[in-house]
């Protein structure tokens, strides 16, 4: 027996490749470093409940970006989407006259609809109209910006009800509102993506369109169901953000597409589609976090932290390139 | 280990000690070869034996965990694709490593540009250079073509042009015969031997046995990553290879008897049009059938299965399945009816490279294994290992990904996936392409067995052996259109040569 398990750790040493588990490694070099860097301050729970909050929104978008990603698509459209829904959210709210907790939850289920229906909008420009995912979103990126500009007069748009900051602002067993949908979303498309047929099928298209086709798979309904599923998280994150001020600015959620994506990258899901994991994007995500933290609590200029982001993002996808061989 | 008694001067190219691990796991086991200068060596062995690997390696592909190459009795090290291009090292590779979203003439001159004095692209050079080349292998395809429009045996065409324009010393070629019909085969025997006289060694990788001893100097086999034997091809038979290939005596190919099937016909096609390869085509299918269609490459048997798959819309014509007309807009109708279709292009529109053996095998009966709307992932293993076993798949571990698999044995996970569905007919387009001739008489009985349980098959093979072995009956077609059907004793390789090339069976 003794022997046995001896053999199995040495093989599990001797096959492990870097590689394999390089977003994990990275994770855990960049939170020692975190720690090292932002002493003592950066182990505060306070100070990592506040990590995992500032991530949420993005990387709640993220986590249906990866499922685009790895069908083979992009889109650019989420962060006008996300100040869109969350505007056109709050005018449904404002129907509700006075503190109503009946306005809250519908408007919580509208804006998760209004956002699948923005996302399945982007899935049918993509999949009927054969538009490039990627010019079809940078359009529909502009729209719903302009959009959001318009019905709030390039200002804000603010809510009238007292209790809507409930939502985004509360807290439930000592983690944030948005901290739990990350995480329930997170483990809801994880099932999807790796248990189901529908996940399986997202893969396959990814990977090879032709042979999807040729083994009986419905391309169009496979590749136009993550937009309408990222558009759900986008709505999520809308109404999360849009309550936690009680009000949405024209301009709020610019660059959201970024981060979003730069999760799932980090992640180690592939920009050619047919691979990637939820589990990469949730760690992508909150290293994205540790970085902008380590640099605030190092004292490193805010305007340098984009740029340290870059350089992460690009070595994600090195890393990747060079797991390809 | 077999000694070699070689004119050390003549000796081109040596490999001394190749041993080579994938994780642990070793598939080449100290081979030691020389190639003379201006031979053509066969290489065979059984899927999975090593010989892709040990090419991938002379061509700098892979790296040798131990052993070392000799060119010119010097050590050579070959780190990559690009100092084999420079060594005078070509390959055709087994897997086409062609750009689809280029055409013909840019794929041919991928790194190897014709630039004029300015600097720029001499577009117009290459075009007319590559023509050349494809004219010379007697196949005329418009070099502006997309590589995406061909098909597969046109792409093999194009992957032979490309290696042969860098005037290579040493010319690699890994299966080139497999998507190839006996006239283009006959094309490239002869570029073969004139590319020989003019002083340049060829390595020629096959399952065919024929083709070995018909082509080669001198033969090497390799069986489980190991050499067993390097003989002159004038020494050996047919026979003595097969038995060196798999280590026992090996006989007849295909089951002894023939099946007809029932009366009833389970399918009939009249008058189906699509595009030009496929015109006004009508065939009928008999339940528990084997049907044949034979034809050279470009007569449009593979369009006419994919019309009938729904992977092409049909201008005119009409399908009856079981006496009902039928529908099919595409391969999930298709699927739902019990059809079934195993392209010939299997890197390209049959196996996910990236995907496991039980996630190739359940893609499309992934239905089965649902257990509410989760899959049953220890019922798709389990189910995966029988097909392992039932077809002799080798690969270290079910949870390989399909690209680490050799060619032969991706197709076996193929044909698996088909074979899962439980079909009603099984169109099969080049059913055994690079398999060899061991596992290729356990799918003929395969295909036997399956046709005997009431499935009917239509077998589409470049093979002419194959579909006079199995079928009962045969459709001959040629440019788009049927030009005979041929039954019986009538099936023989003149009168389907005959039907193919237009000098009998006028168009009705
Ligand atoms: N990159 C890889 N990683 C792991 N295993 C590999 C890899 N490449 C090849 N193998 C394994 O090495 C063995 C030999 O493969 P190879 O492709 O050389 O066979 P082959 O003789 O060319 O077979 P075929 O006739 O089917 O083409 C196979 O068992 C294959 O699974
Ligand atoms: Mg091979």
């Amino acid at each position: 027996m003794g022997i046995d398990i001896k053999a199995k750790t040495t093989g599990f040493f001797k096959n492990f490749r870097f590689g394999d588990h390089s977003t994990g490694m990275a994770f855990i070099l960049l939170f020692i470093l975190a720690v090292i860097v932002g002493w003592p301050n950066f182990l505060q729970p306070r100070n990592l409940i506040n990590i995992l909050r500032q991530i949420s929104y993005t990387g709640i978008i993220g986590l249906g970006m990866t499922l685009i990603i790895i069908s083979g698509g992009i889109d650019l459209s989420v962060g006008s989407m996300a100040a869109f829904t969350g505007g056109i959210t709050i005018l449904f709210l404002n129907l509700f006259p006075g503190p109503s907790h009946l306005g809250v939850a519908l408007a919580a289920i509208f804006a998760v609809i209004f956002g699948a229906l923005c996302g399945l909008f982007n899935g049918i420009l993509v999949t009927k109209g054969r538009i490039a995912p990627f010019i079809a979103t940078l359009g529909t990126m502009s729209i719903f910006r302009s959009l959001i500009q318009y019905f709030s007069g390039a200002g804000n748009i603010l809510s009238l009800n007292t209790v809507y900051p409930e939502v985004g602002a509360g807290m439930v067993l000592g983690l944030p509102v948005p901290v739990w949908a990350f995480f329930i979303i997170a483990a809801l498309l994880h099932v999807l993506l790796n248990n189901t047929r529908f996940g399986r099928y997202v893969c396959a298209v990814g990977a090879n369109e032709q042979v999807a086709r040729y083994s009986a798979v419905s391309v169009t309904i496979t590749r136009m169901i993550p937009y309408i599923i990222t558009g759900a998280t986008v709505g999520v994150t809308a109404l999360l953000w849009s309550s936690r001020l009680n009000s949405i600015n024209s301009s709020d959620c610019v660059y959201y597409e970024l981060d979003a994506i730069a999760a799932a990258v980090i992640g180690g899901t592939s920009m050619s589609g047919g691979k990637g994991t939820i589990i990469g994007t949730v760690l992508g995500a909150i290293m994205l976090g540790m970085i902008n933290n380590m640099l605030v609590l190092g004292g490193v200029s805010s305007y340098l932290q984009q740029a340290a982001k870059g350089m992460v993002i690009i070595a994600a996808v090195l890393l990747q390139y060079n797991k390809r061989n | 280990m077999t000694v070699e008694k070689t004119d050390q001067k003549s000796v081109l190219l040596e490999t001394r000690g190749i041993t080579k691990e994938f994780s642990g796991v070793r598939v080449l086991d100290d081979i030691s070869i020389s190639i003379r200068a201006g031979e053509i060596m066969g290489l065979i062995g059984e899927n999975g034996a090593g010989k892709s690997t040990l090419i991938k390696i002379i061509s700098g592909i892979y790296q040798p965990t131990a052993g070392s190459l000799q060119l010119d009795g010097k050590q050579v090290e070959v780190p990559d694709f690009i100092t084999a291009k420079r060594l005078g090292i070509a390959i055709v590779p087994q897997e086409f490593n062609l750009i689809n979203t280029l055409s013909v003439y840019e794929n041919i001159y991928l790194g190897n540009e014709i630039r004029k004095k300015s600097g720029l692209l001499d577009k117009n050079r290459m075009r007319e250079k590559a023509a050349e080349q494809l004219a010379e292998l007697k196949m005329p395809i418009d070099v502006n073509l997309l590589i995406s429009e061909l098909s597969v045996a046109e792409k093999q065409l194009v992957e032979i042009s490309k290696a042969l324009l860098l005037d290579a010393r040493i010319l690699i070629m890994d299966e080139p015969t497999t998507t190839l019909t006996g006239h283009e085969i006959v094309i490239l025997f002869t570029l073969m031997r004139n590319l020989k006289r003019k002083g340049v060694t060829l390595i020629f990788v096959s399952h065919k046995l024929q083709e070995i001893i018909a082509i080669c100097d001198r033969v090497t086999v390799l069986r489980d990553g190991s050499l067993i034997s390097v003989d002159n091809a004038a020494d050996v038979d047919e026979h003595d290879i097969a038995r060196k290939m798999i280590g026992r005596d090996f006989q007849q190919v295909f089951p002894q008897k023939k099946i007809r099937g029932t009366d009833d016909i389970i399918l009939e096609a009249e008058g189906l049009s699509s595009g030009k390869m496929v015109k006004d085509i009508s065939f009928n299918l008999r339940r528990g059938e084997i049907l044949g269609f034979a034809g050279l490459v470009g007569a449009g048997r593979t369009e006419t299965a994919e019309a009938v798959m729904g992977l092409r819309p049909l201008e005119a014509g009409k399908l009856t399945y079981n006496g009902k007309k039928v529908a099919i807009k595409n391969p999930r109708d298709a699927v739902r009816l019990g059809i079934g279709y195993l392209s010939e292009d299997r890197q390209g529109k049959g196996i996910v490279q990236n995907f496991n053996i039980p996630q190739n095998v359940s893609l499309i009966s992934l239905k089965r294994y649902l257990k509410g709307v989760l899959i049953d992932k220890r019922a798709e293993l389990e189910k995966s290992t029988q097909y392992v076993k039932k077809f002799n798949i080798a690969a270290a571990s079910q949870k390989m990904a399909l690209r680490f698999l050799s060619g032969g044995n991706q197709q076996k996970v193929y044909l698996a996936r088909w074979v899962d569905t439980d079909p009603r007919i099984l169109i099969l387009d080049e059913p055994t392409r690079g398999i060899d001739v061991n596992a290729k008489r356990e799918i003929y009985d395969f295909i036997h067995s399956l046709a005997a349980s009431g499935i009917s098959c239509i077998v589409i093979s470049s093979e002419m052996e194959e579909v006079i072995g199995l079928c009962s009956r045969v459709y001959v077609m040629r440019e788009g259109k049927v030009t005979g059907c041929l039954e019986g004793k009538q099936i023989t390789e003149e009168e389907i040569m005959f039907h193919a090339t237009g000098i009998k069976g006028q168009v009705s």
